[in-house]
């Protein structure tokens, strides 16, 4: 044994794990180089029969040694690790396109998500948000709201009676009795948003259907006035077509507004009726005791449907009401 | 309401620089919609010829009569054409179309074969011109009104641009030329030249015993004017200016008495009606039916009347449906000679009623329900006294009349609100001038407004803010947010409501709306019974097939998955979210207070509680396949557990804690339904559908629903977190043979309880039922867990031992060795 043979063997042990083209043929020539049977370790054994000062220098020499090979066998290791790993990893390639979806796709209607989306609106604005029965009493759904039996205005609305007659039950026209029920149970001021479900005797067809949606707005404050009113549907309006969106008044009648008026909206270049609104009808606010030296107000109403359709360019009603998920869950889950 | 242009500008001079479109713009502006401008005759192009018939050939070899017609057309040769219609002779004129000309609907008129001849032309129906809908025949003239060397054009006045306008409820006065005429001049600052002003004063001279008026129910009209006239010539034709401006209005010439009646209705707003003098026996009155009888108006219908129905009666029998339609026993007739004509301001309410109560809406009843201005009942029977004379040989006999005409009443307003209500500076100066070119008269001293006799609709001071921002224009209202509050939210049962869908929604559900409306077929098609099948009825459902209120959200989830199943769906959760309608109580009679005051709040609590509850629900249906079967694999199908599990996790969502039970409740499978309660009260049901409503309805086997009652569902209480431990937990399974009819769910309450506080959680990770002997074997892992320490071997199995003993001793349970 001397220093030369030694650095053979650490020469070897390099050669061999440097050629190991395997992690098998690296454990093969560890075994051979750095094994329990390799001269290295038997020249280690037999430290113990040497003079102390051989065995203080070969010591040296041999634990060095024994640190070269083993740091030569980590890094083959690792290259070899490195080198099986990038194979798995090559064999694994899938192709990542291809159709994996297998949950079925959900999705809220339109309509619910366009009356959230303006509820929110309006809750962000200061108003709470007030739901009523469909299923209505008629003094709440038309004489409260200034439309008495036999004129003609009840007439304008082909309404949903209940039997019997006598119960005078409807099933609401417009949204427009949970202003009533709010003013006769809340105290102005009232900010409130009230969307819900309304009937109408219409024939299904491409623009009607007897079932739609209306959001309805009331405010009654110190001071309000029909600018108000205009200022609060021009606001509404750029939320729901765009910031550059023009509104118009126009002169109309409602038997529980007064002045009264039709606001359009100027949009895809031409002029779309969008809904009703007027200053509060002071008959109306006496009926529901509210003092109208005080206050005044202002309500309008839109039908969702017909928001939506303007809206997204919906040609056909049928769309909307038939559940076919084919239309519902284009919207997915959001506008 | 259409008004052509030509008629208007009899009342209203417009310089010819305001444009059509103008026009239109400018009645939006004053609040009428203008739904249609028809530009007639802008359609018609080429020759057009009025023409003498001089010879009819009638040919017969085909299936329908034909006639080769030579006319004279004013040419050297007379000019042969075939034609389809027979209601003429030789000696009539008729219209030609000649070779050349295009008519409506780009109809090109050429010299053609047809019937073995050649029709060098073709004789006109007014439908054929677009000038009416008269299609039933040919347009014949009589000679003497016109000529063969009349222009067509001119003489039949094709060319008119017709306004067809939305008249809302409160403008009745609208329903006329003169109330058109009157908001064109308005909304351009114009001088309008009210007709009204000529007929006033005009008299005629009594020249024997005319028909008496009579109002025997005073409620109903105020004022009834009854004009006389005889020696009238039933052929008297109508002129031909006045049919057309009739047909423009979208009405039929009749006959020279009618024709007026209607003319004058149309240019006034006050309805006519012209009875046959012969026929009537005594006085005129107009008084209510009173004993129920049969009535056939002169549409040929006989109708049942209402004994509140107001008619216009002899000393007899009922003559007419006041204000609605005539009798056909009075009706004028090719022999009257004698007219008796009746103008009256009624009640709006009764004609109201009847129109309402006989499903009968005319041309006057419109009118008259909506309220009629109370002079024009002389001055619209004078001016039919003033035409009829004017065209036919009829002489007034005697005009009489009974009531007396009640204005509108006048009152004062603080012209200082008009600028509070609109929200802009409107001048005093800009007030009187808007209320005056709406027929105010207005006292600026005291501000008293009166106002004209056609607008009953302006009582206070928002109708006159109204009136004003009109005439100065919509378009001046500023744009200003008001100084809303600075916080409001959505209440939490709102937000429940809206977690609820979005987690439908996000797990796969497509939310439907359906119609609330529903069958009894289908009804009892779902198994329901009892209070679960009572509902309330439509009276005037939009067909008998679905008359009566839903009474659970399923039936309709169904009819949508039938339908998507129909268009190629296959596999798909639906949901839907809204209210039933369950009858639970006999409906009261209405509750009716006066309005204008509030009333009394018991009175208020009466109307509230008068309406019935109506249950919110949320339902979800599951059919078919949980997954997309593709090129990953197949899928398993929905069953009973998922539905179950979507209700459970709806309540896991709202924080509520639930116990779940066995049930058998339509529509579902009596042995896979289960209920779900929350603190003791079933608030929601789940599981498989009924095999036989599936069936039924062609959805796949198995598809499963649940449905939970939201208004069932107690408020959610804040969360209040344990500490989460940290320390290394312990895992334990026991198997426990159980009979089949002990519930899995009871044995883990037993193990849960038995296990003690330190069981973290518990999970049924196997169920096996072959075991034979009406036994399941139930397996279960304990996690058990100390925030403070690990647990001991001992201690574990010392809490195992517990829980099987409770579930041995609750449940019957055997632990399992093997």
């Amino acid at each position: 044994m001397n220093p030369q043979e030694i650095q053979g063997w650490v020469d070897a042990a390099n050669a061999a794990f440097a050629s190991a083209s395997t992690l098998d043929e690296l454990k093969n020539a560890r075994l051979l180089h750095s094994g329990d049977k390799s001269s290295i370790a038997g020249a280690s054994r037999n430290l113990g029969s040497l003079s102390p000062e051989e065995k203080a220098s070969y010591g040296k020499i041999i634990g060095d040694a024994k640190s070269a090979i083993a740091q030569s066998l980590g890094d083959a290791t690792q290259r070899l690790e490195n080198e099986r790993d990038q194979k798995m990893l090559a064999e694994e390639v899938v192709d990542i396109t291809l159709p994996v979806r297998r949950a079925h796709r959900g999705g809220l209607h339109p309509i619910s998500i366009i009356k959230n989306d303006i509820a929110d609106f309006f809750v962000e604005q200061g108003y709470f948000v007030e739901v009523g029965p469909e299923l209505e009493s008629g003094w709440l759904n038309f004489d409260a709201l200034n439309i008495p039996a036999d004129h003609p205005a009840r007439t304008m609305q082909d309404t949903f009676f209940i039997e019997p007659l006598e119960s005078g039950l409807v099933l609401r026209t417009h949204t427009s009795p949970v202003q009533i029920r709010t003013m006769l149970t809340k105290e102005p001021p009232i900010y409130v948003i009230c969307p819900g479900r309304t009937f109408r005797a219409d024939e299904l067809d491409a623009t009607h259907s007897p079932v739609f949606h209306q959001v309805e707005g009331l405010v009654i404050d110190r001071g309000i006035n029909m600018s108000h009113l205009k200022g609060t549907l021009d606001n509404f309006a750029r939320y729901m077509f765009g910031a550059d969106v023009t509104t118009r008044l126009r002169p109309s009648f409602f038997p529980f507004t007064e002045p009264s008026a039709e606001v359009d909206v100027f949009f895809n270049g031409k002029w779309i009726e969008w809904g009703g609104c007027g200053m509060v009808n002071p008959r109306v606010l006496e009926t529901c005791g509210i003092d109208t030296d005080e206050f005044s107000g202002f309500a309008f109403g839109m039908g969702l449907e017909r928001t939506l359709m303007v809206r997204h360019g919906i040609t056909d009603m049928h769309d909307i009401v038939e559940g076919d998920l084919r239309f519902t869950r284009q919207f997915g889950v959001g506008l | 309401m259409r008004a052509p242009l030509s008629w208007i500008r009899d009342f209203v001079e417009i310089p010819s620089e305001i444009s059509i479109e103008e026009i239109s713009k400018g009645l939006v502006r004053v609040g009428f919609e203008v739904e249609d401008v028809i530009y007639q005759g802008s359609d018609i192009k080429g020759p057009l010829s009025f023409a003498e018939v001089l010879s009819i050939e009638e040919i017969t070899e085909f299936k329908k009569p034909i006639r080769y017609v030579g006319l004279d057309c004013g040419e050297k040769q007379t000019r042969y054409v075939i034609c389809g219609a027979t209601n003429f002779k030789v000696g009539d004129i008729v219209l030609a179309a000649l070779p050349g000309a295009v008519l409506p609907g780009d109809f090109a008129i050429a010299a053609r074969e047809t019937y073995g001849k050649t029709s060098n032309g073709m004789i006109c129906s007014a439908k054929e011109l677009s000038l009416s809908d008269e299609h039933a025949g040919i347009m014949v003239f009589e000679k003497g009104q016109v000529s063969i060397k009349d222009d067509v054009r001119e003489k039949l006045q094709i060319d008119d641009v017709i306004f067809d306008i939305a008249v809302n409820p409160d403008r009745g006065y609208a329903l006329s030329i003169r109330g058109v005429a009157r908001e064109i001049a308005g909304a351009f600052g114009l001088k309008f030249t009210d007709p009204v002003e000529k007929l006033r004063g005009l008299t005629f001279e009594k020249t024997g015993d005319g028909v008496q008026p009579r109002i025997e129910d005073k409620d109903a009209a105020s004022i009834f004017y009854l004009r006389t006239m005889s020696q009238f010539d039933p052929k008297a034709p109508t002129p031909i200016w006045m049919r057309r401006r009739i047909e423009k209005m979208g009405m039929r010439s009749i006959s020279l008495v009618v024709d007026v009646t209607n003319y004058v209705m149309l240019e006034l707003g006050q309805p006519l009606h012209a009875f046959d003098r012969k026929k009537i026996k005594g006085k005129l009155r107009i008084v209510r039916a009173g004993k129920s009888e049969k009535f056939t108006t002169l549409d040929g219908q006989e109708r049942t009347l209402d004994s509140q129905d107001l008619m216009v009666s002899d000393d007899e029998r009922a003559l007419a449906l006041a204000g609605t339609m005539g009798g056909l026993y009075s009706e004028i007739t090719a022999e009257t000679t004698e007219i008796a004509l009746e103008a009256v301001r009624f009640n709006p309410v009764a004609i109201a009623q009847i129109s309402r109560r006989h499903k009968l809406s005319s041309e006057a009843s419109r009118r008259l329900e909506r309220g009629v201005d109370p002079s024009l009942a002389e001055f619209a029977s004078a001016r039919f006294v003033q035409l009829l004379s004017e065209h036919s040989s009829a002489q007034h006999v005697e005009s009489i009349s009974v009531g007396e005409p009640k204005f509108p009443a006048t009152f004062t307003i603080n012209p200082i609100h008009i600028s509070n209500i609109l929200g802009f500076e409107v001048s005093n100066a800009q007030i009187v001038k808007a209320l005056q070119t709406v027929g105010c008269d207005v006292d600026e001293k005291n501000w008293l407004i009166d106002p004209p006799s056609w607008r009953p609709d302006l009582i206070n001071i928002s109708d006159i803010a109204e009136e004003v921002a009109r005439i100065i224009g919509y378009d001046s209202i500023p744009s200003i947010l008001p100084n809303r509050p600075i916080h409001a939210s959505l209440s939490s049962i709102q937000k429940r409501r809206r977690f609820i869908s979005q987690f439908l929604a996000n797990r796969g559900f497509a939310e439907v709306l359906t119609f609330p409306f529903t069958n009894q077929k289908t009804i009892n098609d779902m198994g329901f019974v009892g209070p679960r099948a009572s509902t309330y009825a439509l009276a005037n459902p939009m067909s008998d097939e679905n008359p009566l209120l839903r009474v659970h959200l399923i039936p309709g989830l169904i009819e949508v998955a039938a339908r998507n199943l129909s268009r190629g769906a296959q596999d798909f959760a639906i949901f839907e979210m809204g209210s039933i309608f369950r009858s639970s109580k006999n409906l009261e009679t209405f509750i009716n207070p006066d309005t204008g005051t509030r009333p009394k709040d018991a009175v208020i609590s009466q109307i509230f509680a008068s309406v019935p509850e109506q249950i919110e629900m949320v339902s979800g249906l599951l059919v078919g396949k949980k997954e997309v079967e593709n090129w990953q694999g197949k899928s398993t199908e929905f069953a009973w557990s998922d539905a179950v599990s979507f209700a459970q996790e709806i309540l896991e969502l709202c924080h509520l804690d639930f116990e779940v039970k066995r049930s058998d409740l339509a529509p579902w499978h009596p042995g896979r339904c289960a209920e779900i309660l929350v603190d003791g009260r079933v608030v929601a049901h789940a599981g498989e559908i009924h095999p036989r409503i599936l069936n039924q309805y062609n959805l796949p086997a198995r598809s499963s629903a649940f449905a939970i009652n939201l208004g069932a569902l107690p408020e959610s209480s804040m969360v209040r977190p344990y500490r989460v431990g940290v320390m290394p937990a312990a895992v334990q399974d026991v198997a426990l043979i159980v009979e089949s009819t002990v519930t899995a769910l009871d044995v883990q309450q037993a193990l849960m309880e038995g296990a003690g506080e330190l069981l973290e959680s518990i999970n049924l990770f196997d169920r096996y039922d072959k075991i034979g002997d009406g036994k399941v074997s139930l397996a279960f892992t304990l996690t058990f867990r100390a925030e403070d320490r690990t647990l001991t071997g001992e201690e574990v199995s010392a809490m195992r031992e517990a829980a099987t003993d409770l579930a041995a001793k609750r449940c019957g349970a055997v632990v399992r060795t093997a």
